[in-house]
């Protein structure tokens, strides 16, 4: 082993050799990012990357909120001609589309990408080059979907794409192409960033953090991670089988030919219903966050509700077949997946009834992100028991495609995901903006989006039960649905006018709203041990966790490591399970590359949708990208 | 917030290999996902096989000798990789840079025996669903040998270079992984593609 592998440098300035306002400064010149267009393309910031994930997520909710008021707006009335079935098609499968890929599960990612390092209590998260790029992928494909939608060449065959619906026979032109080649596309950014957690979490803790010490919002999102790159391979796989079959004529899901179509359901199942998780988990980890902080105690059944989020991750692999009862599958096989579909109840039930401890054991602080997290245990909840009713096969076959299903999924998606979504958004918009949103408008927000969601969605139970379809662009008058159809069509306004308080809330606090402060909400974790919003270095030092609430524990004076380079980029990496600190390692400088490589592979895949040989020639460009960006110019130990 | 100092990690080393470094545990990552990427291929594969009763449809098992050529030649690489990682973890720089180019040399023996290999298969990716399903599959692992080649030539250009110091030494380990991921995913396809229709 050669010298230079254990002797640190004597040139080097160290951490301990300087204190305060200088430390501070040249820490955050080492780790800033460059003003300007090359400087704002280059940031390897996981916080800067992080506010554009969470902004441009939440771009792409209030457009795919703009397609569903579009819908409640024709269906609000029967035989309404305000938008004909061909745009009512795209409408649907642009919103489904928008909010399961490009909303719900790069939110929560957003989030994670942001929180993960500092509440770890590190200074990036692992490989920031990957996760600059994922970035962008995920915006250019986003835009790309809705881009197609603008220019009349926008997806019609759901989010779902059932083949052969969306395969070469009943969906000629480029609609089809462009959703599988996109979608494609978007899922590499979610696989890049869940590879980054999957290696921050275990490597990158601060010293003495050891497995029971970690947050549970990082557990939880360490689980989902591991469930997306468990689930998403199969999407992807499915998007391009389809792509081929599509494209070069393949026959991998036509029945003629040997394949078959149910094959497509199964792929886009196993990844489908994993991805409900994917989205619920980290909210779960939000929620334990939110309440454990204004509960103003330690959560009740820590140990129990990290085996919860395990065992849920496990379960909802099991779960695919329940989107295929009325398919024809066989017996058994029903039966298999419906005790494993109400399995799923107990780590969930689990989860809640610990936080039920928490805040009973506790002395509440009701603000405004409690009250989000108290409005999701209520829709939750009643989305939990649809769920079991539709575990049932009797009852799905019953109410199978009809709006009960709707119903259903909106309340276990927008109760169990988007209302502690929006509660953290209140929880950490302090920190990363440095002011707090107002709690007035807050409160008006929570009771226009809990109001508006509960009139909105709970009559389709009903409408479902009486047997309407879903994705029918009109009814008829003698069906007798139009009053059920009107309240839930002015619920939706009321629940799409409860974001626009928020947008507004959002907007006004980020220049009028109090200034937070460190730790304005006296919560325990690390995130809140640093300025807000954070220095690029995230921490002057590194923190040594000794509890599971550092800052409930040590409340003046922090424990703290010294010895890291203040020249270079350097973050601890400690071992696995212990959170012993073992290495000083370089994270890598700023660079364009990954921008550019992003651009190269959406070329390609766009390319791809009308000529295979684009992939060919597209891989070579995207090839010469990749080299220059793990080309080590400029790498700071090359100039020793 | 005060800060005080109870751990001192200036005398840690920049850099380790294996499981103690960050990027080992990434490549896991990555492993993890094109090989969960290759299994459900593999299960698309035996579910249309299941759904069939003459499979493989309308074509005569693919050619065993160039699929077998292509395993030799990816088993014996092994070892040169093995070696490769060993004397990187030494730092031995002569010794690194002669078993990358014998890995390498593996690697374009791979990719030439793996063109000469489509052509034995009997079926063209259009002809069905057998046919579409073996050309995927095919082409899913050869584009996995390219990547690692690939990345093989960028890391012996580095260190033929000034590069060649340091941390360049555990991305040698990791190199290795990753190869070592290529090769053992390979063996169940072809026994899956090669062995499977003549059971």
């Amino acid at each position: 082993m050669s010298e230079a592998y254990a002797a640190p440098d004597p040139k080097e300035l160290r951490d301990h050799q300087v204190d305060g306002p200088e430390l501070t400064t040249r820490l955050a010149r080492t780790w800033g990012t460059k003003r300007g267009l090359i400087g704002a393309l280059s940031t390897v910031d996981h916080k800067i990357i992080g506010r554009r994930y969470i902004v441009t997520a939440f771009l792409f909710l209030f457009l795919g909120g703009l397609a569903a008021a579009a819908m409640r707006l024709q269906l609000a009335r029967p035989e309404s001609r305000l938008i004909g079935p061909d745009l009512y098609n795209q409408l649907f499968t642009m919103h489904g589309t928008t909010m399961m890929f490009l909303f719900a599960v790069p939110v929560m990612e957003a989030f994670a990408v942001y929180l993960v390092p500092l509440m770890l209590g590190t200074r990036n998260i692992a490989f920031p080059r990957l996760n600059a790029f994922s970035y962008y992928v995920y915006v250019f494909g986003g835009l790309m979907i809705w881009v197609a939608f603008m220019l009349n060449i926008g997806a019609d065959v759901g989010w779902f794409a059932y083949v052969p619906l969306s395969g070469p026979e009943f969906s000629p032109g480029k609609r089809a192409d462009i959703w599988a080649q996109m979608i494609t596309f978007t899922e590499v950014s979610a696989l890049a960033v869940a590879v980054e957690i999957v290696v921050t979490v275990p490597k990158q803790r601060a010293p003495g953090m050891t497995l029971d010490r970690i947050p549970l919002f990082v557990w939880s999102v360490f689980v989902t991670s591991f469930l997306i790159i468990f689930a998403m391979p199969a999407v992807m796989l499915a998007s391009t089988f389809l792509i081929l079959d599509r494209l070069i004529g393949t026959h991998i899901f036509n029945p003629a030919e040997g394949g078959d179509a149910l094959l497509w359901q199964h792929l886009f199942w196993f990844f489908g219903h994993p991805e409900v998780y994917i989205i619920f988990l980290p909210a779960t980890g939000m929620v334990s966050a939110i309440i454990t902080t204004f509960s103003r105690r330690k959560t009740f059944g820590y140990l129990a509700l990290v085996l919860s989020l395990i065992a849920t991750g496990f379960l909802s692999f099991g779960l695919w077949v329940h989107h295929m009862f009325t398919t024809g599958l066989p017996q058994l096989g029903a039966s298999f997946f419906t005790a494993s579909s109400m399995m799923i109840a107990i780590p969930n039930g689990i989860q809640i009834f610990c936080w039920i401890a928490t805040l009973w054991d506790g002395r509440p602080v009701f603000r405004t992100p409690l009250l989000f997290v108290l409005g999701f245990f209520f829709i939750f909840v009643a989305g939990g028991l649809s769920g079991i009713m539709l575990a049932s096969v009797p009852l799905d076959t019953q109410v199978h495609d009809t709006y009960f299903v709707v119903a259903h999924f909106h309340y276990v998606l927008i109760g169990g995901a988007v209302f502690p979504l929006l509660g953290a958004v209140y929880y950490w918009y302090p920190k990363i903006v440095g002011r707090l949103m107002d709690e007035r408008i807050g409160r008006w927000h929570f009771w226009l989006a809990f109001v508006g969601f509960n009139l909105a969605f709970f009559p389709m139970h009903i409408t479902g039960l009486m047997g309407m379809p879903r994705r029918v662009y009109t009814y008829q008058h003698e069906m007798g649905w139009d009053n059920l159809n009107l309240l839930s069509s002015v619920g939706a306004l009321v629940f799409f006018l409860s974001f626009v308080v928020f947008l507004w809330n959002v907007i006004t606090s980020a220049r009028k709203g109090a200034v937070a402060g460190d730790n304005p909400w006296q919560a325990g974790t690390l995130e809140w041990a640093t300025s807000s919003p954070p220095p690029p270095q995230n921490f002057d030092r590194i923190p040594v966790v000794t509890n599971r609430e550092p800052l409930w524990a040590e409340r003046e004076t922090l424990s703290v490591a010294a010895g890291l380079s203040v020249d270079n980029r350097e973050l601890i990496v400690s071992t696995v399970s212990e959170a012993r600190a073992d290495l000083r390692e370089s994270s890598p400088e700023p660079s364009v590359w990954p921008f550019i490589a992003a651009v190269a592979t959406g070329i390609t895949f766009i390319g791809s949708i009308f000529t295979p040989w684009a992939a060919v020639w597209g891989s070579l460009i995207v090839g010469v990208t990749l080299i220059a960006w793990f080309w080590p110019k400029g790498a700071k130990e090359d100039e020793k | 917030m005060k800060h005080r100092p109870v751990l001192d990690v200036s005398e840690l080393p920049t850099y380790a290999f294996g499981a103690r470094s960050p990027m080992w545990w990434g490549t896991l990552g990555f492993c993890v996902l094109e090989g969960t990427g290759f299994a459900l291929a593999a299960g698309a594969y035996l579910y249309l096989a299941f759904l069939n009763p003459q499979w493989p449809l309308s074509a005569p098992p693919p050619d065993l000798i160039w699929s077998s050529l292509v395993t030799v030649v990816l088993i014996v690489s092994i070892i040169p990789n093995y070696l490769s990682k060993k004397f990187a973890e030494k730092e031995d720089l002569p010794r690194v840079q002669v078993y990358l180019i014998v890995v390498l040399a593996f690697g374009l023996a791979a990719i030439g025996l793996r063109f000469l290999e489509f052509g034995g298969l009997h079926v063209k990716w259009d002809q069905n669903a057998y046919g579409s399903l073996l050309w995927a599959l095919l082409g899913l692992h050869t584009v996995h040998i390219i990547t690692d080649v690939v990345d093989t030539i960028v890391l012996t250009v580095l260190m033929f270079t000034r590069h060649a110091h340091g941390k360049r030494f555990s991305d040698v380990g990791d190199n290795a992984f990753y190869w070592n991921f290529v090769v053992l995913s390979w063996l169940p396809i072809y026994a899956l593609l090669y062995w499977g229709p003549r059971l």
